[in-house]
């Protein structure tokens, strides 16, 4: 548990860091980012709860099972999207071009981003970027319980 | 006696780094090119992205991807593992 | 005016992580090397695909049209999420040892206890 003014200064900048990550993931075909670029900025956001609060406190606001069902529905959701495009082949962008969820074509040349094109990508990077914040997130969490613990032997 | 060895090792391989990094192809220039021109010029038809780099990683090479996300679910059980034994 | 400067630099760079491997002996130290020499060979591969004059590979709002090579800067992030994977499990085993032994010194830790 670190001082007051650390602890205020968490407060503040949690949720500008958190928005931030999850904008990186978001746009990730249309600005430099993607997939895991956004899962590791979210990862730091948690990073940095932790080490302001230590790590009694912050046990009873993150489960590790709830982690652990997040990644989980990250890996099988990307597995899911790849296996939709079968008709073709694996990993086929069944939705580009098509004008349903993410199908508007893009204009050809330099142009200023439209959010409802690329198909498949944005869809794949949520999965991804899921599966990064929570794996990262256990990693930590896992190293702060196993300092503690092996203290009182 | 053991740290003047290893201490000659060092230079002698050290030697044949930087000889190789000054007689590589000049800076700027590289040598082949033909796929990535493919991947520049139909990236905005094929897969209706803007971005050229997470085209490849999610569309034209997303089997690597895949590969990639079992390792790191391999490193979260791993750690999960060596964990184990101070929960009671 | 620059040369083979990048190479240059990438290399030495591997050289220091080398010389950290070898000759340091506490368990952190060890763990800095590896994450060095990582970090140079990273480096190396975004290196490799540079053009005069060109701009980063993005179509939004862009400069002009002549672009750096795409395929290494996607085949880097691979790179960077394994060595994130090796760096997490040596440092896990770290800890454990440190705990076991009571010391950090690597060449303290050799016999089998109990």
């Amino acid at each position: 548990m670190m001082s007051k003014i650390v602890r205020t200064i968490t407060n503040i900048l949690y949720s500008s860091i958190m928005i931030f990550g999850f904008y990186v993931i978001m746009h990730g075909h249309l600005t430099p980012g993607g997939g895991f670029q956004g899962g590791a900025v979210v990862a730091s956001g948690i990073a940095l709860v932790l080490i302001a609060y230590g790590y009694d406190t912050v046990k009873s606001w993150i489960k590790k099972s709830n982690l652990s069902i997040l990644e989980s529905i990250g890996g099988l959701a990307f597995i899911g999207v790849a296996f939709l495009g079968i008709g073709t082949t694996f990993f086929y962008n069944f939705l580009a071009n098509s004008g349903t969820l993410f199908g508007n074509p893009t204009v050809i040349g330099i142009n200023p981003g439209d959010l409802n094109t690329a198909g498949a990508l944005p869809l794949m990077s949520w999965a991804v970027g899921l599966k990064v914040l929570a794996g990262l997130g256990s990693i930590v969490l896992l190293m702060a319980y196993g300092i503690k613990k092996g203290d009182g032997k | 006696m053991k740290k003047y060895i290893a201490l000659v090792a060092l230079l002698v391989v050290s030697g044949f780094f930087l000889l190789s990094a000054i007689e590589m192809h000049s800076f700027g220039s590289p040598a082949e090119e033909d796929m990535d021109r493919y991947f520049i010029e139909n990236a905005q038809e094929e897969a209706s992205t803007n971005n050229v780099v997470t085209s490849i990683v999610f569309d034209y090479r997303g089997f690597d991807t895949l590969g990639e996300a079992t390792v790191l679910f391999t490193a979260v059980v791993g750690v999960s593992l060596l964990f184990r034994r101070l929960i009671k | 005016m620059i040369g083979n400067l990048p190479f240059v630099a990438c290399v030495v760079l591997i050289i220091l992580g080398l010389y950290t491997l070898i000759f340091k002996r506490n368990l952190i130290k060890i763990v800095i090397g590896l994450n060095l020499i990582e970090c140079g060979v990273n480096l190396f591969l975004i290196t490799l695909g540079y053009k005069s004059d060109s701009i980063a590979p993005i179509y939004t709002m862009a400069g002009k049209e002549e672009m750096v090579l795409p395929t290494p800067q996607a085949l880097t992030l691979t790179s960077i999420v394994i060595g994130l994977a090796t760096t997490a499990l040596i440092l896990s085993f770290a800890i454990l040892i440190y705990k076991h032994y009571k010391t950090a010194d690597a060449s303290k830790v050799r016999r089998l206890r109990g």
